[in-house]
Formats: C-alpha cells, structure tokens, sequence
C-alpha cells in the first residue's frame, strides 16, 4: 500500500458544490468576508462628522431596545407606579427621540452625499423603510403609554386609520393589539431592517464623493 | 463570471488612499456617548404621564357633557352614531371619487351608539332597580316617534340643565322616561361602573378600550382637556404631547397638511377637502413616503444633491486635496 495516498479520495473541485451549507458559507466569504463586516482601514475621505450619524442611530437604537425589554419584561402598569418604573421610562422616551433625531440626521447626509450611488440604492430604500416602520412602531408605543396622551393621540388618530380603511385591521383605540404590535413584531422589523441596511453597507462600502464631473446617480 | 461584491469592493476602491479606523473603539465609544445623553435627559426632564381620563371623571366633573352626551347617542346625534364604517353603516365614510376604504373592509368593530353606551349598561343596572328597569322596558315599548318627541324635548331641556351636588336638573316637561335613565346612567358612571361595563363587555380579561374611548370621544369633556393641552388636529395635535415635551415632532410633515389648503377648507379642490382629509393625507403620505424611498431613480430628485454644494462641505478635505493636485 502506497503510504503517500491519503485513505479518504478528497472530493471532486467544482464551482458550485453539493453541499448547502458549503454554498452559504461559499456565499458569505464573498460577499462579507470578514475584513469587510469589521474593517480596520477605510477611505481617506471619510472624515466628516456626518458619517457618526449612522452610528450614533445604532447606538441610541440599542439604548431603546434595551431601556425597552426592561419595561416589557415589568409589565405597561409598572412604569406608572414604580419611581425605577418611570426613570426606565424616561430612558426609553429619550433614546427614542435621540434615535430619531440622528436617523433624520443620517437620512439628511445620506441625501446630500447621494449615498445610493454605484449600487447602493437598495441601502438608500431599505433606510427609508426602516424610517417608516419606525415611525409606526414609536407611534404604537405612544399609544401603549395608558395615559392621557395615549388617550387622546388615539382617538385623534382613529379618524386618519378609518378613513383610510386601515383601521377595521389596525384598531388604535385597543390597547391589545397597540401593544403587542409595539414590543414584539415592529421592533423585530426594525432590528432586522437594520441589520440588514448594515450588512449592505459594509458589503459595498462607502460610497466616494461627488465629483465635479461626475453624477449624483 | 460575475465578479463577488467583495472583489467589486476592492476594485472600487483601488487607487483610494486607506486610513486606519476602528470600527467597534467608534461603536463603543457612541454607545457610551449616547447612553450618557439619554441617562443625563432622563435624569432632568424624565418623561410625560399625565393620568387618563376615566368615565367617571367626566361625569363627575361635567355631568351635564355627560348627560347631553349620552341623550345624543339615543338620539343618533353624536360622532359614532352618524360615524359609518368600521363601527357601523350610519355615515358614508370619506372617499375620493371611487377610492372608498372606509367602506370597502365594511362594519369590523360594531358598535351601535344607543345601545351600547345607554341602553345596555342600563340593562345591567336595573337589575335590583325596579325603577330603572321600568323606565327602560318603557322606552323600549315606545314608538320611534314618542322617542324622538321625547329627546327632542329633554335635548331642548339640557341646554338650560343646573347642576347641583353631582345631579343633573332639567325645566319640569314631557320626557317620558329619560330623567330617570340619565339619571341612573349618570349615577352609574360617577360610581366608576360605566368605565368597566364598556371595557368588560362579558369578558374577564379585556385589553381593548374602544368602545369606552369612542364614547368619551363623543364628549366635550375630554376634547376640552386635550385642547388645553394643545393635541386637537387643528393645534398640529398628533406630534404634540402633554406638558412641554417634543412629542412625536417626527410626525410634522403629516400634521402640517391638515393646516393647509385643501385639507382645512371645506370646499376644497378637486374633491379634496376637509371632509375627507384623512384620506386625503394618507394617499398624499404614501406617494410622498415612496418617492423619498425611489429618489436614486426619479430624476431631478436624485440630481439635487449634485446641484447643492452641501457635498463639497461634507467632503471638503477630499476636494482640497483634488484642488491641490490638479
């Protein structure tokens, strides 16, 4: 026996192998290798404060999820009753109106600097959509607040879903399903929306500036 | 073969001049930043909770508004009587031309006014109250046109009502037996028992509040306080929020139309008017919505930023350096 040949024939080269899970990982090392998902290089013209507004948006992000499990977990009477209660509320309320104050910051730069050039308009719509469902997903927490805001944003707001047709499926007036649509399904949205818009980024990197004698497409 | 986009990165960036950078030092960093931002606002302005109203507040502290209130929900006069879908087939519903939701997804959350803020929770009530269960039986046998004799008589009647120690008084008439419904449906809600007959609804648990804040909406009392507070439509209400917190101020854009012409005239333009500005501003919200997510392919739009010299600001080392080498 030849001791130089390996016992087990090692399989056959091909482009697209058999294997799924080889494909996936196939597909993930080209298009997030790894040295793309955490750069430690980057172009030298990104130098402006402009572009810590979409980190900033993460981060006031991670500060309304977390301030947002804890007021979850505790139960919507808690926060009214309970001092600690109302501080997590607090933090809650404002890491929400951080994360849309820089979101619109980041939306406003991302316009300026015509972020969606060179295959990046996919990135741009995907941000809008986080927007969206953003908006709904703060405006369901406001009507979760069960107090007098809440009382009377809903029945401002049942007429504008009414009349729309919306609101025989999206009722603002029950608690319920304002609620539940708030701590579970649109926060997974959103979360899920934005790692997506991330993954995009770092997949495609940033977008160089606008030449002189280039185009804004 | 195509190439990867991860090749395709590395082309777009050949002859680009790299700098270090520390992806996750910079997360850190604004994690820590800005949860010493949102601890330091939460620590001096905390954050808005003014109390609910409940039912009982409201006919404690107006029971004439109550009872008026509750006069007009027998008479189909009030705001969900005559509202139309998805609470009942009473009202037409807003429509543009054919566009007509309201009415197209039909009566999803029923409510008939009368019945279901007066005439049940009085059945309820009367039971150990003889009296109360007389008048209603009363009522019921009536004809629709002693009914409306009746309500168009108290209704005239409440304009002048006293009140005194909680209780509502009217001028002596012919009322039939609505002095002594109001009156215990009155007495009912000052106890608290309304706020809970229209959230119970036959049910133990019960998370849905609709029919308790459809009734209070029908008020004044209610609409009186938020107008206070500055959250009625015409005060930019959806974006405000008690006290003098920023609100949903994200919510500018769609609040702002309700101010301006079409949607504050009730002759409008091209079948655009008060009347229907609900429906109006959703549409208008949702073309306006997708064309912001469609800029990079609706010319002009996508051309501004090349126009404004915003870029050359936010870039502006790069453009130095390109100035220095030409």
């Amino acid at each position: 026996m030849d001791a130089t040949k390996p016992l087990i024939a090692p399989a056959p080269v091909s482009d697209k192998p058999q294997s799924w899970t080889l494909r996936v990982r196939q597909m993930i090392d080209r298009g997030l290798p790894i040295d793309h998902l955490l750069p430690d290089r980057q172009p030298y013209y990104v130098g402006s404060w402009v572009y810590v507004f979409g980190v900033v948006t993460i981060a006031a992000l991670a500060w309304v999820i977390v301030s947002g499990v804890v007021l979850s977990f505790m139960g919507p009477q808690w926060w009214h009753d309970s001092g600690v209660g109302r501080f997590f509320n607090s933090l809650h309320y404002w890491s929400v109106q951080l994360f849309f104050i820089f979101m619109v910051l980041h939306l406003w730069g991302q316009y300026f600097m015509a972020g969606w050039r060179h295959g990046r308009a996919a990135t741009w719509m995907i941000g809008v959509v986080i927007f969206g469902i953003s908006i709904l997903t703060a405006f369901t927490g406001y009507l979760s607040q069960q107090n007098f805001d809440a009382q009377f944003i809903a029945l401002n707001a049942k007429d504008a879903m009414n009349g729309a047709g919306i609101g025989a499926f999206f009722n603002v007036l029950n608690f319920g399903q304002m609620y539940g649509l708030h701590v579970m399904l649109l926060p997974i949205g959103v979360t899920f929306l934005v790692v997506v818009h991330i993954v995009m980024v770092r997949m495609r990197g940033v977008v160089k500036p606008i030449d002189a004698e280039g185009t804004a497409r | 073969m195509n190439k990867s986009i991860a090749e395709t990165q590395e082309e777009y960036y050949r002859g680009v001049r790299m700098v270090p950078y520390d992806l996750l030092k910079e997360l850190v960093l604004a994690l820590v930043g800005v949860g010493v931002l949102t601890v330091g606002l939460a620590v001096i302005f905390s954050s808005p909770d003014v109390p609910p109203v409940t039912i009982a507040a409201w006919a404690q502290n107006d029971p004439a508004d109550f009872v008026t209130t509750a006069t007009g929900e027998l008479a189909g006069a009030t705001t969900s009587a005559g509202y139309g879908n998805p609470y009942n087939t009473n009202g037409p519903g807003q429509a543009w031309g054919p566009i007509a939701p309201q009415k197209w997804f039909g009566t999803r959350i029923p409510i008939d006014s009368a019945s279901t803020f007066v005439i049940q929770p009085l059945q309820r009530a009367s039971l150990g109250n003889a009296d109360l269960g007389t008048a209603v039986t009363a009522w019921q046998a009536a004809k629709p046109d002693q009914q409306t004799t009746w309500l168009d008589a108290y209704t005239k009647a409440l304009a002048g009502a006293t009140v005194k120690d909680g209780k509502v008084s009217v001028a002596a008439g012919d009322y039939g037996p609505l002095p002594v419904m109001m009156s215990s449906l009155l007495g009912v809600a000052q106890s608290g028992g309304l706020d809970g007959l229209l959230v119970i609804n036959g049910r133990f648990y019960q998370t849905d509040y609709t029919q308790a804040l459809v009734f209070m909406g029908d008020g004044g009392y209610l609409a009186g306080l938020a107008a206070q507070a500055k959250l009625t439509g015409s005060q930019w209400g959806m974006m405000n929020e008690t006290g003098s917190y920023p609100g949903q101020t994200w919510l500018w854009l769609y609040t702002m139309w309700y101010q301006v012409f079409p949607f504050n005239s009730s002759s409008g333009m091209i079948g655009l008017n008060a009347g229907n500005a609900d429906l109006g501003i959703i549409i208008l919200m949702t073309v306006l919505t997708g064309a912001l997510a469609l800029v990079p392919l609706i010319p002009i739009l996508r051309d501004i930023p090349r126009w404004l010299p915003i870029h050359r600001l936010i870039w502006r080392s790069y453009y130095a350096s390109k100035r220095t080498t030409a």
